[in-house]
């Protein structure tokens, strides 16, 4: 035994301990920052007029990002209605059916897709809807989203399948239960907060998506009147009125900022709830 | 099977948007650096340039400051911090990319070119990388916000692999009188390499595709600069900006390339991620990064 040695090594420790926690520090610095300053420069301009009028023309002071917050919740509708369906039929057949090799494909192809940068989701929606269709419009934008949730939906669906116990499963099949009804009677009942909370945290991603809606959904100063124009969205708002060199525009940006990352957080808030009202094994 | 028809769908669009500039350009494009579209003169060398440069900066930022959190969270700090830091590090990730780039604009780049870039241009100002006139929107400022949105994927992938170490290790290296450091360094991290490459991997996937906050704050000149303080484009924002403005259809196409290259990137760097964490920890888990 050493003395010094011993003593050097607990200081060693020490300083390393302290290092990490510092690190952990400055990891939660910038949300900490990105919300005081939402807060601090959007909140003076957030009021009523800001949620209910269409936007001015620039030079005129006012105005507000009505459409586009409704134009938000449209497209996320629509992408819902996309990815939904598709995520949760696809989990199914993972957790329920299919051969071991190519769910292994499948989950790969998934996690690939999960990886593929949202812009490119965004040009493949342009090739395919907005070029035949002459013009960008609420579908293509919708249908971007939507195709963005589906992997995430996937796995996340199969995951929370995978939870429920094989013993419900076979319980069924002994009682002369048809596969499909114990699948949607008692597999999708267990795992059904599970799912809905994979279904709300994939809403709150693409709702603050930017980049696929630039050139699908375009943007819109004005109201639409049918799902076949562009329509305008809060996180595409925000980014024109960021790069635009109008201070009244700036103030407007972290407006709406602060109005999409309320949304975000209520979302988030919503899945915590559901979450830690389930039974223990869906809970993450 | 609607993945596979997802996944081939968009390398087939990708490939018919870019045929033009293919047949034009062929491989030539990856290596070709002027962006001319008033001459219908396109070569992707200071996208890709600009992209790796930036993103590579970003996960060098990112990957100290999130093992050490993963670590903090995982080995040091007191049971009661644990749960609500991690809440915090999902509301972090959970932050739309465009508002990042909003305070990006307004206050971090600002910031940084007034103190810290300021700072290493006095001190370094005589190698090439950090020499030059400092405009603020630039590579580096890119880096830094990439770091920003990277660390929460890679601190909580890192975590699950720090976790699935199991605790006898860590109670036998204890057992044998290490130091809480020393039990980390030899008993944990040593088993957790793998992963945790494979974590900055996945996050690097990440940083090649974000496009909002960094069309934002990278100054956007398709040039190739030998200073960090010089704006410079990426593949994923170039698309971003100038996709609407492509009037021809030449340009269109070396943008649809563009697309396809950045595809074919972060495809490549996820397969290996995915290889190198699905072999140490269960992959469900590190999905929900």
């Amino acid at each position: 035994m050493n003395p010094t040695r011993d003593m050097r090594r607990k200081v060693v420790s020490a300083i390393v301990s302290t290092v990490c926690f510092l690190c952990a520090i400055i990891v939660i610095l910038p949300l900490a920052l990105v919300l005081f300053h939402l807060v601090r420069l959007g909140a003076s301009s957030l009021d009523w007029n800001f949620l209910t009028h269409l936007p001015k023309p620039v030079g005129e002071t006012g105005g507000g990002m009505a459409n586009a917050i409704v134009g938000s919740f449209v497209l996320v509708t629509l992408a819902v209605l996309v990815g939904v369906p598709v995520g949760v039929l696809g989990g199914i057949y993972l957790s329920e059916f299919g051969s071991l090799r190519f769910k292994w494909a499948v989950r790969f192809a998934a996690d690939i897709l999960n990886g593929t940068p949202s812009i490119v989701w965004g040009i493949v929606v342009y090739a395919l809807v907005v070029m035949p269709m002459k013009g960008a419009s609420a579908w293509a934008g919708g249908l971007a989203l939507g195709l963005i949730m589906i992997p995430l939906i996937i796995r996340t669906t199969e995951e929370m399948l995978a939870l429920v116990p094989n013993s419900y499963r076979e319980a069924a099949l002994a009682l002369g239960i048809p596969k499909w009804k114990s699948i949607l009677h008692i597999v999708l009942k267990t795992a059904r907060k599970g799912i809905v909370t994979g279904i709300l945290l994939a809403c709150s991603r693409i709702a603050g998506e930017t980049a696929p809606l630039l050139f699908t959904a375009s943007g819109n100063q004005f109201w639409s009147h049918s799902l076949a124009e562009p329509i305008a969205s809060l996180p595409r708002q925000i980014y024109t009125y960021a790069i635009a060199p109008y201070d009244d525009w700036h103030r407007q940006a972290w407006a709406g900022a602060l109005v999409l990352i309320l949304f975000a957080l209520a979302f988030n808030v919503a899945v915590r709830v559901i979450t830690r009202g389930s039974n223990p094994p869906l809970a993450k | 099977m609607m993945v596979f028809v997802l996944l081939v769908l968009i390398g087939w669009e990708l490939w018919q948007g870019s045929e033009l500039s293919l047949k034009k350009f062929g491989w030539r494009f990856l290596v070709r650096s002027d962006w001319d579209p008033v001459n219908g003169n396109f070569g992707a060398l200071p996208f890709v340039v600009g992209t790796f440069v930036s993103s590579v900066l970003g996960l060098l930022i990112a990957l100290p400051l999130s093992v050490a959190t993963a670590i903090y969270l995982t080995e040091i700090a007191p049971g009661w911090v644990r749960q609500p830091a991690i809440t915090l590090m999902e509301m972090l990730a959970a932050v739309p990319s465009v508002i990042l780039g909003l305070w990006g604009i307004f206050v971090l780049v600002p910031w940084l070119r007034d103190h810290p870039f300021a700072l290493l241009q006095k001190l370094f100002g005589f190698l090439p990388i950090f020499s030059g006139h400092i405009y603020g929107a630039s590579v580096l400022s890119a880096a830094v916000i990439i770091a920003i949105m990277i660390v929460p994927i890679i601190t909580s992938i890192s975590r699950e692999v720090l976790r699935a170490v199991p605790d006898s290790q860590r109670e036998a290296a204890f057992a044998l009188g290490a130091t809480r450091w020393e039990v980390t360094r030899l008993a944990v991290l040593r088993s957790s390499m793998r992963g945790i490459f494979g974590a900055a991997m996945l996050g690097l996937g990440r940083a090649l595709g974000e496009t909002m906050a960094v069309a934002m704050v990278i100054g956007n000149s398709p040039d190739i600069s030998k200073s960090l303080f010089a704006p410079g484009y990426t593949l994923a924002s170039a698309i971003a900006n100038e996709f609407t403005e492509a009037a021809d259809d030449l340009y269109r196409s070396a943008l649809f390339e563009l697309g396809l290259v950045l595809l074919l990137v972060t495809i490549i760097t996820n397969i290996l991620a995915h290889l190198l964490v699905g072999a140490v920890s269960d992959p469900r888990q590190t999905l929900h990064a």
